[in-house]
């Protein structure tokens, strides 16, 4: 704990920022570690999840940074399996995706991360023209954003000759509807 | 006219720092009705008291309001002196000019006037005071003590070494509890059942205590002091005169595979049995539910081969009832089994088992007699995790309480299992350590350092079986909540205590108290732990909230100096601040109309129905009746009544309306 | 039963033979599917990941369409699809203001918003009590049941048996004659969305999963989620890969297993379209009826 921590006034702490948007308290979190015991990718993360809550309980910027910061909220899977088994039925699941939200509004995303938010970007790409997925569009523009241009290749013809894979999007009829669905909750998304 | 007498404490300076006692004395003074008003630094000391006596004698006073602190503090004091004097105790009235005047105003005119206020409106509602006696209710000076085990034990040996009848009423074969099923208690490692066990023998020789065993308590009726109570003695299927406890019945029973009680079902015992070889009393009882002769109309083998005939298949369950004065609860607790956990396995994995069923496995007279063995394939398991906090503060499973004794006994449990298999090894997962009694700490130090049981802080996640092992995922949240994982042997875990089957059922016979999770509430959490609000009954041990040895037998010492103290007079005295219903003249006799609203309003069941009736017999009216054993002066049933019959002594509506008209006058 | 159906993204694309076993499978259980007109994208996880308001815009135009179908009960096949908008009229059912908000958002109402039911709630309730001479080829074989994470959690959203040891996957294969086993990686998660940023991490994962189930004899995985589908079948070079081992065990949907007992043709359930073929060892039929209870474990 630093001292200049204490005088540090703008901008509330995280955890108050979460609580007041997601309802989630983390005050109740007395890291047990039973969320971090049962992850399937805790042995990956640098924070696993009941180190991300002490993180936010300590309501000091610096550890507010390094949440924000981490790779965990990255790793993520939103499987659930914490907050299932949490004893103080915490939303640890809530409180990765608000961390992602703000990571990526603070651009302060982990830089062994960025693969991942770039895939979440290109489905959310994907969906916005076409109004449903359409996978050879998703990995095209994933391609374009990761330069991970050999990853899966050699799996796209065996695929294509299975039938699973449409050369041509499935356009929703009413595309006009979605647009605008997602230009009223855009204010609210990451921008690249 | 009245003759009243004021008398004005300066309290030091506490109140006359801020009130002008002169001037409130003076004033009072001139109040129609007060022939005597005076002000002097400490009323409530020895010159203090002998003014308001001498005042009482030389101005013939009738009436005496002292104006100085709260009530809490010396009502008895000045209610004392006024019956020294000759004057009856109820007519003396305190009116706080500290706590409700002094202390919470600044000096200055409002505050003194204030001060007037309040002891004119007390020598108005004194001017309708009456004379009140103490009531008294007689004291049957026998205790009932429901449970024995260690609880029980200690009060009913204590209460009926102070000279006093005890009837103990357990509802399993024999009494001992869980302590019975302990092998080590800690912090010193005591055989538990040789520490016992002594103290049972005691119990059944006693001269003062009768011990029913099988038997549980069908009803109580009645109040404090004057109690009946009903006691099922369950048929044990067996004349207990003639049987002589030589066990034969129990080694030739054909039924032998009954999971076994005692031993948390890890063993199994036959249909007629003893629980264990220490029972006290040391005589079988036939498990109706299992025996093949009830249930299928079969065998009788235990009758052919009794020495003395004393197996008795058509007994009936039998009802006796005795005179009580107070009701001890020890009923203690229990702890919830494997099944109870989901992520642990439901239950179905065989080396997955709870505290007390290691405690048998630990145990000399256990299902494997003491070796360590595990119950899935007999053997010896070379690494044993132990699951601290199994339950326990977990809002998710509705437990959110500490259960207390798990820390303890899980460091128990791994340094005996370390004491029986010397190159094995013993891990706790744990979330704290709470070894606050004496010696605890040093204990739980001693299992680390000595013993080398490995801790690690993290709760489990999940447990479950694979090759015969079982994987125990856990995480150190000391290394930044690094993962773990165990593949042990034997997992143990520490389940949480919770209240004892049918506690429920029991409260409410008892007109008890219960909280949500089934534990008898106490009076007071703080000052008064041993009592109930239900006057009469007292609680003792881990039926309260789950506790170890130590504090049990303590706080059933506390209860039974309670029970004591109760016995220690022939009639109980009690504050007279009761509701009583009116009476007058025939043909009304009372303005009760008989609805009996006050009745189901009554918290403490202290209402009755009385009959009015005429000379030859002839039922003129019902009205309410307050039973004065019972009353605590709450005023509910004031509130409630709709004819303005039912009052409470001491606040009358008059007294309290006299207060009131006189403050706005 | 008549129902309403979302059929979800896969469908259409990677898990083609989902969407259709489960249209092969549908008249055979006397079930009636009626889409939802133009349905979007339910969001899966990049939506939630990164905005709040989209991820539960996207489900609630769904839900908002399907209330417009007069349809009340909708079968989501997919475990994503169903979490989301069970999810979504879960938070909005509660929170009457955010409702109001996403209404303004889509455009379209929001009273009346439908149930959401996965495939084995579904399956459960139309598989006829007596199957009799329809059992063509019961599925004798060893499964090991993978219900993957969310058809079970979070339970408030999910509703559904139950977060640990599930066991209704089990029934139903019971039925068609298969012998699932106990196994300890039933929920245990297979990798998600991590397809294509990290398959080294489904790869990691789903070993793991994998391992139990063969090691414990089984021979066949079910599945009743695209994702997971994909995981364990599409991704297993780099199972493989992780494991330093080749695992042959193939993956059925569920609908496929039904299928096959039925006596449908695997063509028609699209058991060609996997990666890892379906080769199931030939043996006799032997069903087992009874059903499987957590206490008979041991």
């Amino acid at each position: 704990m630093s001292a200049h921590a204490a005088s540090v006034v703008q901008g509330a702490a995280l955890a108050d920022s979460l609580h007041s948007s997601t309802g989630v308290d983390v005050t109740r979190c007395y890291q047990c570690g039973k969320c971090s015991a049962g992850c399937p990718l805790a042995g990956e993360m640098d924070y696993p999840s009941s180190v991300l809550m002490r993180l936010l309980q300590t309501r000091q910027p610096e550890m507010d940074e390094k949440a924000l910061r981490s790779h965990s909220i990255w790793l993520c899977l939103s499987c659930e399996t914490c907050f299932c088994r949490c004893p103080m039925e915490i939303d640890i699941p809530k409180v990765s995706d608000f961390l992602r939200a703000e990571a990526v509004r603070q651009k302060k995303v982990h830089p062994a991360a960025r693969n991942i938010l770039r895939f979440h970007k290109s489905f959310l790409d994907v969906i916005h023209y076409a109004g449903r997925l359409y996978e050879v569009g998703l990995i095209a523009d994933y391609k374009s954003r990761s330069w991970n241009l050999i990853q899966d290749v050699a799996m796209a013809p065996v695929l294509f000759f299975k039938g699973k894979l449409k050369p041509f999007p499935h356009l929703v009829k009413n595309r006009r509807a979605l647009h605008k669905l997602f230009k009223k909750t855009q204010n609210e998304e990451a921008r690249p | 006219m009245s003759r009243i007498g004021v008398f004005v404490c300066h309290c030091g300076e506490n109140i006359s720092a801020t009130v002008d006692c002169g001037r409130v004395a003076e004033v009072c003074g001139k109040i129609p009705g007060v022939v005597h008003s005076i002000d002097y630094k400490y009323m409530c000391s020895d010159p203090g008291q002998s003014m308001i006596r001498e005042a009482i004698r030389e101005k013939r006073l009738d009436g005496v309001v002292v104006a100085s602190c709260s009530p809490r503090m010396h009502e008895p004091t000045f209610r004392r002196a006024c019956e020294e004097a000759g004057l009856n105790p109820y007519l003396c009235e305190m009116a706080n000019l500290r706590e409700h005047c002094s202390w919470v105003h600044e000096k200055g005119e409002a505050t003194t006037e204030k001060a007037i206020d309040l002891v004119r409106i007390l020598v108005e509602k004194v001017k309708h005071n009456h004379p009140l006696f103490p009531i008294k209710v007689p004291v049957t000076k026998t205790a009932l003590v429901l449970g024995g085990g260690i609880a029980g034990i200690q009060s009913a040996l204590d209460i009926a070494n102070a000279g006093h009848k005890v009837i103990m009423v357990e509802r399993e074969p024999s009494i001992g509890g869980h302590m019975s099923q302990l092998s080590e208690t800690f912090p010193t490692l005591d055989c538990s059942q040789c520490i016992l066990t002594p103290r049972m023998v005691e119990v059944a020789q006693h001269p003062n205590i009768t011990l029913y065993t099988y038997a549980e308590l069908e009803s109580l009726d009645g109040f404090i002091g004057n109690f009946k109570a009903r006691i099922r003695k369950k048929s044990r299927s067996l004349d207990e005169k003639l049987c002589t406890g030589c066990g034969l019945c129990t080694t030739k029973c054909p039924n032998k595979r009954i999971p076994s009680e005692f031993n948390a079902r890890l063993g199994q015992r036959t249909a007629i049995y003893v629980p264990f070889p220490q029972a006290v009393p040391n005589k079988p009882v036939i498990d109706r539910t299992h025996c093949t002769y009830y249930t299928k109309g079969k065998c009788r083998v235990c009758e052919k081969v009794c020495p003395t005939q004393a197996i008795r298949f058509d007994q009936a369950d039998e009802i006796v009832e005795h005179e009580i004065g107070a009701v001890v609860v020890a009923t203690g607790f229990n702890v919830k089994e494997s099944d109870f956990f989901p992520e642990y396995g439901y239950g179905r994995y065989k080396d997955v088992i709870s505290g007390l069923q290691f405690e048998r496995l630990l145990s000399a007279s256990g299902p494997t007699l003491g070796e360590m063995k595990r119950p899935s394939d007999g053997k010896t398991p070379e690494k044993v995790v132990f699951v601290a906090c199994a339950g326990s503060r977990d809002k998710a499973k509705g437990i959110e309480y500490c259960s207390k004794i798990c820390c303890m006994y899980t460091a128990k449990h791994a340094m005996l299992y370390k004491h029986k298999v010397h190159h094995g090894e013993a891990y706790v997962f744990y979330m704290d350590i709470r070894a606050a009694g004496k010696m605890y700490d040093e204990f739980t130090r001693r299992a680390i350092e000595e013993d080398h049981v490995h801790y690690i802080r993290g709760r489990v996640s999940r447990i479950y079986e694979r090759n015969g092992k079982l994987i125990v995922q856990g995480a150190d949240t000391l290394l930044n909540a690094m993962p773990v994982e165990i593949e042990a042997d034997l997992v143990v875990l520490a389940t949480a205590g919770v209240a004892n089957e049918g506690a429920e059922a029991l409260a409410q016979k008892l007109h008890v108290s219960y909280d949500a999770h089934k534990f008898f509430v106490e009076a007071h959490p703080k000052l008064r732990p041993v009592e109930t609000n239900t006057a009469g009954v007292f609680l003792a041990g881990a039926c309260q909230a789950p506790k170890d040895i130590p504090e049990s037998v303590g706080q059933a010492s506390g209860t039974a100096a309670k029970v004591a103290a109760l016995f220690s007079k022939d009639e109980l005295t009690r504050e007279p601040l009761i509701a009583m219903v009116n009476r007058c003249a025939p043909p009304l006799y009372s303005t009760c109309v008989g609805c009996f609203l006050c009745q189901s309003a009554c918290p403490y069941q202290a209402i009755e129905r009385e009959e009015i009736r005429d000379r030859s017999g002839k039922l003129i009216k019902t009205v309410a009746r307050v039973n004065p054993g019972l009353c605590q002066g709450c005023g509910t049933c004031v509130a409630f009544c709709r004819s303005k019959s039912i009052d409470i002594q001491g606040y009358t509506h008059e007294q309290v309306y006299a207060e009131v008209m006189e403050l706005f006058a | 039963m008549k129902m309403g159906y979302f059929p979800g993204c896969s469908m259409g694309g990677s898990s083609r033979e989902y969407g259709e076993s489960l249209l092969a499978i549908a008249p055979e259980l006397d079930l009636q599917l009626e889409e939802i007109h133009d349905w979007n994208c339910c969001g899966a996880s990049a939506a939630h990941n990164l905005n709040k308001k989209l991820s539960l815009a996207l489900p609630a135009r769904n839900l908002g369409l399907a209330g417009q179908q007069q349809l009340e009960e909708l079968l989501v096949p997919c475990a994503a699809c169903f979490s989301r908008l069970a999810g979504a009229r879960h938070e909005l059912h509660q929170d009457e203001a955010l409702r109001h908000e996403i209404e303004g958002v889509i455009e379209l109402p929001l009273e009346q918003m439908p149930r959401s039911l996965n495939i084995l709630d579904v399956l459960q309730k139309v598989f006829p009590q007596e199957l009799n001479g329809r059992l063509r080829h019961p599925f004798a074989h060893k499964v090991a049941c993978y219900y993957g994470c969310l058809l079970v959690r979070p339970p408030a959203i999910a509703q559904f048996d139950r977060p640990e040891d599930p066991q209704v996957m089990d029934q139903i294969m019971q039925r068609i004659g298969a012998e699932p086993i106990d196994w300890a990686f039933k929920t245990e998660c297979c990798g998600a969305g991590m397809s294509i940023p990290r398959t080294d991490l489904v790869g990691a994962l789903c070993a793991k999963i994998l391992e139990d189930a063969v090691s414990r004899g089984a021979e066949a995985i079910i599945v009743a989620c695209p994702m997971c589908h994909s995981n364990l079948d599409m991704r297993r070079s780099a199972i493989n890969k992780a494991a330093g081992k080749t695992y042959d065990i193939p993956v059925l949907y569920i609908t496929q297993a039904i299928g096959l007992a039925l006596g449908l043709p695997p063509k028609k359930l699209g058991l060609h379209r996997h990666i890892v073929p379906v080769r199931l060892p030939e043996r006799a039929a032997t069903p087992v009826l009874e059903p499987v209870s957590a206490q008979e474990e041991s």
